[in-house]
């Protein structure tokens, strides 16, 4: 339970900062060094807590093995006719007198059974018939399979944290990677290199709450691009075993960000533009020239007509772009990606597409060996509770007591649980068969 | 006519049911319990179709597909969720067990949250889903965590009440748990009150509520004062409780309900909140967040506490099963289980944060 306060594996200092507010400064780091050595601040990952786990685990298998044999019986056998003296005490409303012919009472019992949903089989027990039907007993493993899935799933988990790493890497637009980090600092080859394409974030409109975060990466083999896909929060690429995750993003102004803009002149034409900051371009089919002087991340517009940047985060990049005609500078103007208003320049419409290179991707990097021990525990868990929980294991023993022309029955029954569900059932069973063979107190039909 | 729209109704609606239930609880007239059912009946069904209307809402705004558009994301919209379910499960046991008692308790409970919520305030407002939550497994883990939450919740309910009418004698261990665990929920339910009286919240998520409201008039208050009277009215409180609680005891055998029928109620909610609590909260959480995040576990601490939960009722199951505990003692842990619960919800966000936190900006 302490797990559940001290964060794991987290930076020493907030741990610290934690520990400061209970013990003081001073204590504070003698305190996380006592922690530490004893394994509680990763101790998910503790020798102990392993410990603790296998201990859990042979508890598990002990409780299960103990009982388990008996289960398999039940399970394994068909139902077998009950000892005579079993119908001694009838529970109240459990018996009824069919006034049918020798022989006729068995085969309408076995027909009232199955309009109830069970299928009967008949047997002798001491010389007396006796009409056996049950259900769900496959039900009662479901227990067995509940427990066995805990130990897939903790070995599953254990085969993960030997065998696989979590580990990441900050990829900026444009760059490429064979190595990730892992979380206390170890490099790990990938065997292949992953490049990011490009990395956006999209907001919902009018609001600065992200819609999507999305990266184009693109897998490189001995110098060829393999494949290439876009991954979103909820949607990673897997290449050999290994997983990326979009975990995160980050701006990295640098000198060597290219400016993606889409001029649309007035005679209709169009030209592509990607240059980087200070670097002139032309402007075809005019004497003018421009280039980029300064930018922000996320600029807006106040009422004065003022540009301000609102946030430190790719919100609406701006460029401030400057004309020139042979040596005249003509006025800067700010260019902003997200408001096409600002677009009108004296060279016609100048739509900024994009500023390229300057964010990086976070991606976390996986490889799970034991994810399919896991999920396949997943799976046997979840049908191990649906058959502990709703399936219900009933069981009902008919004895035919035959006179020459009626025949007495008595039913016993058990359920495992959910008693008064079967005792409903048995209700309809008993009037069922009153309205077939008739009650003791009507005459034979 | 919007979601809002039946929402309010349906709050009139139970808040006169509740009227109605306490009405029966003094009178026992049949046609009384038969109005008070009705009025029960038809609250619910506003509130479906309110919920029906929400989501549909929801969807058009948000843009991201009808499955994901389930409105459970803030705390609006879970509170109301949580009151349908439990209305919903008043309904069946109504139905199954032809006894009109929790009526007078669960009403109550369902008006005055609504009214709550929209007298305090809490933002009505749709937001759309930030990209972690854009899932398909949004729905299926989301409702069935507050289908469990409800399921225990009523459990809890039904486990008190065959504490009380086991016990009499004061010294009792069992008898000083109840009383203190009933305290305890009172005061946080009447602090809760008080907060959104005062405060008129304005918080989305019920991330937000809780780190800047919950208990903030009372227990959490800048002024000493004020912590220190909520403290002694806790302790009133329980005081109270101990002193009185056996009182309650006649009020529950009037109704001819015995200890035994609330201890096997307690077990089946608990055998469906447990199954439904470890596939939908723990494995499609697991699964979720494998994909989302990269790790099916990550001890973060609500996935601890959840954790928690589930043995505290693996707990209760096993002693039943193995040992046959019955009546005090699994009732017990059934009570521990659903304020493990209620901690889990709102302590860990209150006090611990973690990836769960969704809407903490």
């Amino acid at each position: 339970m302490a797990g559940a306060i001290i964060e794991q594996q987290a930076a020493p200092e907030k741990n610290i900062a934690l520990l400061g507010s209970i013990f003081g400064i001073s204590g504070a780091n003698s305190a996380y060094g006592i922690l530490d050595s004893m394994g509680i601040t990763n101790m998910y990952n503790s020798w102990w807590f392993m410990t603790l786990l296998f201990v859990f685990a042979m508890n598990i298998i002990v409780c299960s093995l103990d009982r388990l044999p008996g289960i398999l019986n039940i399970t394994r056998e068909p139902l077998k006719p009950l000892p005579e003296e079993r119908f001694k005490a009838v529970p109240p409303g459990r018996e009824a007198v069919l006034k049918v012919p020798d022989g006729k009472a068995e085969e309408m019992v076995t027909a009232a059974l199955k309009n109830i949903g069970f299928t009967a089989r008949a047997g002798k027990s001491e010389g007396v018939t006796q009409i056996c039907a049950e259900k769900g007993r496959y039900g009662r493993l479901g227990v067995y399979v509940t427990h066995l899935s805990i130990l897939f799933i903790l070995t599953g988990a254990v085969v993960g944290m030997k065998f696989g790493f979590t580990a990441e890497v900050k990829l900026l637009e444009g760059m490429s990677s064979d190595v990730v980090m892992t979380g206390n600092g170890r490099e790990i080859p990938l065997g292949f290199e992953i490049r990011c394409d490009d990395f956006d974030v999209s907001f919902y409109p009018e609001s600065e709450r992200p819609k999507s975060f999305t990266s184009i990466l693109t897998v490189v083999e001995e110098g060829g691009d393999v494949l290439t896909r876009q991954i979103e929060v909820n949607r990673p690429l897997r290449h050999r075993g290994i997983t990326f995750y979009q975990s995160g993003h980050g701006l990295f102004p640098n000198s060597d960000a290219l400016f993606k803009f889409r001029l649309n002149a007035a005679e209709g034409r169009t030209q592509d533009i990607s240059v980087k900051l200070l670097q002139r371009f032309e402007i075809a089919g005019s004497k003018l020239t421009a280039r980029v002087v300064d930018f922000s991340p996320a600029l807006a517009i106040n009422g004065e007509g003022e540009v301000f940047t609102v946030a430190e985060s790719m919100i609406n990049p701006g460029a401030m772009v400057e004309f020139s005609e042979g040596d005249k500078v003509m006025a800067g103007q700010w260019i902003l990606r997200n408001y096409p208003d600002t677009w009108e320049t004296p060279a016609g419409v100048l739509e900024f597409r994009d500023l390229w290179g300057v964010q990086y991707t976070g991606l976390l990097v996986r490889k799970d060996p034991g994810i399919w021990l896991v999920y396949f525990g997943f799976i046997l868990m979840a049908t191990g509770l649906y058959g502990a929980f709703f399936i219900t294991h009933n069981r009902i023993w008919i004895r035919l007591n035959e006179e020459e022309d009626a025949t007495g029955i008595s039913i016993v029954s058990s359920a495992n649980r959910n008693r008064s569900a079967l005792d409903r059932k048995l209700d309809r069973l008993i009037e069922d068969l009153t309205k077939r063979g008739g009650s003791p107190d009507q005459g034979a039909s | 006519m919007n979601s809002s729209f039946f929402f309010g109704i349906s709050t009139i609606v139970y808040l006169l049911a509740m009227i109605v239930y306490i009405a029966y609880l003094a009178f026992r007239k049949n046609p009384i319990g038969l109005v008070a059912t009705a009025a029960t009946i038809a609250g619910f069904v506003l509130q479906t179709i309110a919920f029906g209307l929400r989501w549909k809402e929801f969807a058009d705004i948000g843009q991201m597909g009808f499955l994901r558009a389930v409105p459970l994301t803030n705390l609006y919209e879970s509170l109301v969720f949580f009151v349908w379910l439990i209305i919903l499960g008043y309904l069946i046991i109504e139905w199954r067990y032809s006894n009109r008692l929790f009526g007078a308790f669960v009403t109550p409970i369902a008006g005055i949250l609504l009214a709550f919520i929209s007298i305090g305030g809490v933002s009505t407002q749709i937001q759309p889903l930030v990209p972690a939550l854009q899932s398909n497994w949004l729905l299926a883990h989301v409702t069935m965590s507050f289908i469990s939450y409800a399921a225990f919740a009523i459990s809890f309910a039904t486990a008190i009440m065959c504490l009380i009418l086991n016990t009499e004698n004061r010294r009792q261990f069992v008898y000083i748990f109840w009383t203190s665990t009933c305290a305890l929920f009172i005061t946080a339910l009447i602090a809760m009150g008080v907060d959104f009286l005062t405060m008129k919240v304005s918080a989305r998520s019920s991330q937000a509520f809780i780190q800047n409201y919950l208990f903030k008039a009372t227990f959490r208050n800048e002024s000493g004062m004020v912590v220190l009277a909520s403290i002694l009215l806790l302790t009133g409180i329980t005081f109270l409780m101990w002193r009185f609680g056996y009182l309650l005891r006649g009020l529950i055998e009037s109704f001819s309900i015995t200890a035994e029928t609330l201890d096997d109620l307690t077990y089946r909610l608990v055998a469906i909140g447990f199954p439904v609590f470890t596939i939908g909260g723990l494995i499609f959480g697991a699964i979720w967040a494998d994909q989302a995040w990269g790790r099916y576990w990550s001890w973060d601490p609500k996935e601890t506490w959840s954790l928690i939960i589930w043995l505290v009722y693996a707990i209760y199951l096993h002693t039943r099963q193995a040992f046959g505990w019955r009546s005090n003692r699994t009732a017990v842990i059934a009570v521990v289980g659903f304020a493990v619960t209620m901690f889990t919800y709102l302590g860990v966000n209150l006090l611990l944060g973690g990836l769960h936190s969704y809407g903490a900006q």
